[in-house]
């Protein structure tokens, strides 16, 4: 039930926060961190549970599972179950919407109430994403996400904040609509060949079905989330949502639900279609290659900081991509770390962009320059944050990297080399960073306060969490590794399967 | 005793968070008693370990691991945080934690007013990606105290990230330090932030070193994925026992890390990051740039040297690559103007002499070399710091002289320091293990007079530019009036290491002239030599023959720079002369090469698609729809007559569509 209760703790607080903003504008925003507090122990106690129960529960698939009938007519059930894999995602889910309140605090002062009421539910829809084991019911949080996201974009957004909603909606919801082609085909061949109507995740793992349809289908799946992703060439909407959103809306944008995009290849693409998958493997990894390199050859490009930092994004998702394809435990691992590091760092670049510009009035780094002497903290945190977005060892970034390359140099030698360039690449943008804003002499005059102690505490856990996952982490790769190993299992088992 | 290795990186890592978090609240004088204290109190615990490790005896024990945790474990992968402590890796952290102190005592004062102050703009520095020199703004005022404190956090975090280099057991933990070492350079190279020439140089020495460290963690892809482990010594006896001498893989790895090396340690053809990075304050450039992180590529080389044993074209590699560096910046060396330019060429000619070292396997030559040239190039940055500010920020070595008078103690150890880097024969540090490489570059299996020839010839250019600084930046007139007079912060350092660089030779005498051979037998369990068969006569005829080199490039720098200065402005005034000097000054020609095919182009691309093409193939898209939907929209006019006339044409045209066909 504590499944349940972890989305539905988020969806009944969002109109609260709404409602009570008549009455004291303060209240909203607490009410949002209140009820992601709740939620952040509730998901501690999982993990902590599941910690204590990891030698029995090697055996059982989840480590949490629920299900209630919901249209049984069409096989569709209210199906949530946990693994690690889902765990380590609601963890990072929770803890940057904690994040994303915090950066908020003083940056929406217009319709607050309905800022946190969008904010909570895209939340929840992202949290229903990680948990969701029917598609049917998958599809309706792929999409719960979608439409509060829009709104946060287009009401609070900056400048060209109603084309980039346009442009993120129209992106997303083509890819959706492949998928939910796809999903509807599989359960018809399902169908077709057992008689069972069902959208239930487990029952349709191993469904076999002609080569052909079933690159399709699959690549109905890869669509959805290569969008989300974002997989090069499909990534146009991501720099103008990125840039265009307010702070909040960045780092969940950012953090969480780029990693729909990777989970969904995890969880869905390759284990439902695992022989179209591998077919379709080197395409993707060279996707994932050119994503690694043309997002960095951009981001270095950029004048406004935003915009270089949502580039930066394509760079490293290029590296789960990659990861995702190798479709080996170290590979694996590696997309898992680099995701959940991504998050931090990337929703920490955008919470120190957002601060900047709340400061200054402008992400223009050109108007920009010599700013270490203004504010000395601000410099050390972003300094910090960069170099850990290049990969240095002792960040969870590294590691993500590392292990990415080195299981995919296991599958593919040649497009290894190339990406590992991507490691230069991200070197020359991420001091571009330090260079145009820190460094150099003064662009004006500009006279700022540094960092409240509020974004202190903030970027200090996210430092902590980040140090954590570079030198300590082998709790989160524990967590993790079951629930890949499982997932490789049905792999492995439906081949099997079909090879009879 | 041994237990307590972790605490040798562990005390500049506690100086390091203690000054980064909590920094803001001390006095300088707090600051300086963290930032140096800490690396005194590991120097004074590596002594320790020292101590328990050799005992009394002062022979090697035997090698000792401390695992602290294990970092990951994933399908066999486990790599560790460990140390490992046998006699190289002793050899290495006694010199860091040694230097490093003094160096770190020597900042304490030469920081204080410089903290606030840049550099000018050097001298023919040329520009990586960024932003074009532009002359430095005065004074950065406003950020006095948090520059003295943010230079020791610096400091410290890149003896931490060193010594974890060194020690580390395993490749994975070593790249740790490696990238960290990297990260610190940039720091600290950037330390004059508002001067954009040394955001540049800071940028581009992490980038061109990263070229490397990319090489590098390919070459740790390889190893692991053939042999299963990261773990140094393990990963030795299976490259031992699995790859005969000459496989393909073992010669990929080794030149992969062959890679590494020579972007860290400023070898051909990565080594244009080097002099740039003398933009960073003089105590930087002695530490970093001189003598500990920029040898890090032979220490790598001299750790794996299995791996090379069993590669003999990378080895071969090793050595060529050497023996053209020391040679090449030799030369550049002895056109330079300013002083840190010049040391710092011939920074890189020195690692040469390591890597040719290496290359011809006599490891624990190369490792002897590195000890010496620790001492007295670290020396000679120091000295020539305290001239640098003495004389107001002035670079120019023709700019200098007569200094001998205004600072005695500068004057006789920058001679000491200068002497051994020349090889100055018998009673300098540098002569024995310049002498001791080029010995083992005729002798050793793997040598060849080719490689010996080089390094003759690269001792005698030695000599020469060495005192070439001497004699124009200590003799002569004055041209300056000397300010500043070091203090004993400053003084102190400089006496250890001039003795350093005496003694430190007589570790290690050869055949001749007194036969010690306390540094071989020390390191010989962990770097073996070769038995050499060539008599003693060839022996001390060679090693007369590196004498008179060294001697003559003393006497022509003598006859050349202080008796008859004329005779440098004649040749450099033909036609042949100048363009040669300008050649070399701008060292070879090789950032223009690296400009035009590299920089540029990079540039190009990354301007010409700033906007993202495949997104304006969307936008095209999205045009055309608009496009698509103005053309229909204008049928929609809500006139009758027009729409009654499409009407009947359509019909008129279905008709005949019907009847024609």
């Amino acid at each position: 039930m504590i499944l349940v209760w972890l989305i539905v703790l988020l969806l009944a607080a969002g109109p609260v926060a709404w409602m009570l903003e008549r009455r004291e504008s303060q209240w909203s925003r607490w009410i949002a961190l209140g009820a992601l507090a709740i939620d952040l122990v509730l998901a501690l106690i999982l993990w902590t549970e599941r910690e204590a129960t990891v030698s029995l529960s090697n055996q059982g698939v989840w480590l949490a599972d629920l299900s209630i009938p919901w249209i049984p007519r069409f096989g569709i059930t209210f199906h949530l179950a946990l693994d690690g894999l889902s765990l380590l995602l609601v963890l990072l889910t929770i803890f940057l919407g904690v994040t994303a309140v915090a950066a908020s605090w003083t940056e929406i002062r217009e319709r607050a109430g309905f800022f946190y009421f969008n904010l909570l539910w895209v939340l929840a829809g992202v949290l229903g994403v990680f948990l969701a084991m029917d598609l049917f019911l998958f599809f309706v949080f792929w999409e719960v996400m979608l439409v509060p996201m829009y709104f946060l974009i287009s009401v609070w957004g900056h400048e060209h904040r109603v084309y980039a909603a346009v442009k993120f909606f129209l992106f997303t919801q083509a890819g959706s609509l492949l998928m939910l082609i796809a999903i509807l085909g599989l359960t018809f061949i399902h169908t077709q060949q057992t008689g069972v109507v069902t959208f239930d995740y487990q029952q349709l793992l191993g469904t076999t079905m002609d080569q052909t349809v079933a690159l399709w289908l699959m690549l109905g799946f890869f669509a959805a989330f290569a969008v989300k992703l974002p997989a090069v060439p499909f990534h146009a909407w991501l720099p103008d949502a990125h840039t265009e959103a307010p702070t909040g809306g960045s780092v969940i944008l950012a953090g969480l639900l780029l990693k729909t995009g990777a989970y969904g290849l995890i969880r869905f693409a390759v284990p439902l279609f695992p022989d179209a998958a591998q077919a379709f493997a080197p395409v993707a990894m060279v996707l994932g290659m050119v994503g690694i390199l043309y997002g960095a050859v951009l981001a270095f490009a950029q004048t406004d900081l935003k915009r270089l930092v949502a580039y930066s994004s394509i760079s490293h998702l290029g590296f789960v991509l990659l990861g995702v394809f190798s479709w080996n435990a170290i590979a694996l691992e590696g997309a898992v770390m680099q995701m959940l590091a991504h998050g931090i760092t990337t929703g920490a670049l955008f919470i120190l962009a957002g601060a900047l510009q709340e400061r200054l009035g402008t992400r223009d780094m050109r108007r920009m320059g010599g700013l270490w002497a203004t504010v000395p903290r601000f410099g050390a945190i972003t300094l910090v944050f960069s170099i850990a977005s290049l990969g240095l060892p002792g960040s969870g970034n590294f590691l993500g990297e590392f292990l990415v390359l080195l299981g995919s140099y296991r599958a593919n030698v040649l497009v290894t080399v190339l990406a590992a360039l991507g490691l230069v690449a991200a070197v020359i943008y991420s001091l571009a960073i330090m260079q145009r804003i820190f460094h150099g002499p003064a662009g004006e005059s500009w006279t700022a306060p540094d960092l409240s102690t509020r974004d202190l505490v903030t970027l200090g856990a996210m430092i902590a969490v980040q140090v954590w996952l570079g030198l300590y982490p082998q709790p989160v790769l524990d967590t993790a590794g079951q629930a890949l190993q499982n997932l490789r299992g049905f792999g492995e088992v439906t081949v099997l399967i079909s090879r009879r | 005793m041994l237990d307590l290795l972790w605490l040798v990186p562990a005390l500049p890592l506690l100086g390091f968070l203690a000054l980064a978090v909590a920094g803001g609240w001390f006095s300088r004088r707090t600051i300086a008693l963290i930032g140096v204290g800490s690396v005194g109190l590991s120097l004074a615990v590596a002594g320790l370990v020292g101590f328990a490790f050799t005992g009394l005896s002062g022979t090697p024990g035997r090698p000792y691991d401390q695992i602290l945790w294990t970092w990951l474990q994933i399908s066999g992968f486990g790599p560790t945080i460990g140390f490992y402590l046998d006699s190289l890796s002793l050899v290495m952290m006694l010199v860091i934690t040694l230097v490093g102190f003094l160096i770190h005592l020597y900042s304490a004062e030469f920081m204080l007013d410089h903290g606030k102050e840049p550099a000018p703009a050097g001298l023919g520095r040329a520009g990586g990606i960024g932003q074009a020199g532009v002359s430095a703004p005065a004074g950065q005022a406003g950020e006095n105290d948090s520059g003295y404190r943010r230079f020791f956090a610096y400091m410290n975090l890149f003896v931490v990230a060193m010594l974890t280099l060194v020690l580390a057991d395993n490749l994975l933990l070593l790249y740790l330090g490696w990238e960290g070492v990297g990260l610190c350079s940039y720091l600290l190279i950037g330390f004059w932030y508002r001067d954009p020439a040394n955001g540049a140089a800071a940028q581009k020495a992490f980038i061109v070193t990263r070229l490397g460290d990319v090489a590098l963690a390919i070459g740790l892809f390889v190893l692991l994925t053939h042999l299963g482990t990261l773990n140094i010594q393990d990963l030795m006896a299976r490259a031992a026992e699995q790859w005969p001498v000459g496989s393909g893989l073992a010669t990929i790895a080794a030149f992969l890390l062959l890679g590494g090396a020579i972007g860290k340690s400023a070898q051909l053809p990565l080594q244009t990051w080097l002099p740039d990075a003398m933009a960073g304050p003089t105590p930087v450039s002695a530490l970093i740039h001189a003598a500990t992180m920029v040898t890090a590529g032979m220490y790598l080389i001299a750790r794996t040297h299995v791996l090379y044993s069993l590669a003999p074209t990378a080895q071969a590699a090793v050595a060529v690559i050497g023996a053209v560096t020391l040679l090449l910046a030799a030369c550049s060396a002895l056109v330079q103007r300013d002083i840190k330019r010049v040391l710092a060429y011939s920074t890189i000619s020195q690692i040469g002499y390591m890597f040719l070292a290496l290359g011809v396997g006599a490891w624990a030559a190369a490792l002897f070399h590195f000890t010496t040239h620790a001492f007295f190039k670290a020396l000679l940055f120091l000295a020539a710091g305290v001239v640098i500010r003495s004389l107001h920020e002035e670079h120019d070595i023709y700019r200098m002289g007569g200094l001998r008078h205004a600072l005695p103690v500068t004057f006789w150890t920058f001679l000491i320091g200068a002497a051994s880097l020349a090889g100055f024969p018998l009673v300098t540090a540098g002569f024995y293990s310049k002498d001791w490489i080029l010995w083992e570059a005729w002798a050793s299996p793997l040598g060849s007079p080719w490689l010996w020839g080089a390094g003759l010839c690269g001792a005698f250019l030695t000599a020469l530019y060495s005192f070439r600084l001497v004699f124009n930046v200590f003799f002569g007139e004055a041209k300056a009036e000397a300010g500043s007079r070091p203090g004993l912060m400053m003084k102190g350092p400089l006496i250890v290491l001039a003795a350093g660089s005496l003694v430190a030779g007589f570790l290690e005498v050869p055949r001749v002239l007194g036969d010690v051979s306390l540094f071989s037998e020390f390191t010989h369990s962990v770097l073996p030599s070769f038995e050499t068969a060539t008599s003693v006569t060839t022996e001390s005829a060679l090693q007369i023959v590196t004498m008179l080199a060294a001697l003559l490039g003393i006497s022509v720098a003598y006859v050349l720079f202080l008796r008859r200065p004329g005779l440098v402005t004649a040749v450099i005034g033909t036609a042949w002369g100048s363009a040669l000097s300008r050649f070399w000054i701008e060292g070879w020609g090789f950032d223009r090469l690296y400009d035009t095919w590299f920089v540029r182009p990079f540039l190009w691309v990354a301007q010409a698609n700033k906007d993202d093409l495949i997104d304006q193939v969307y936008s095209g898209l999205a045009w055309l729809i608009r496009q698509f939907f103005a053309v229909l929209h204008r049928t929609q006019t809500g006139q009758v007559r027009w729409y009654a006339a499409i009407l009947a044409a359509g019909s008129v045209v279905i008709v005949a569509l019907v009847v024609l066909s």
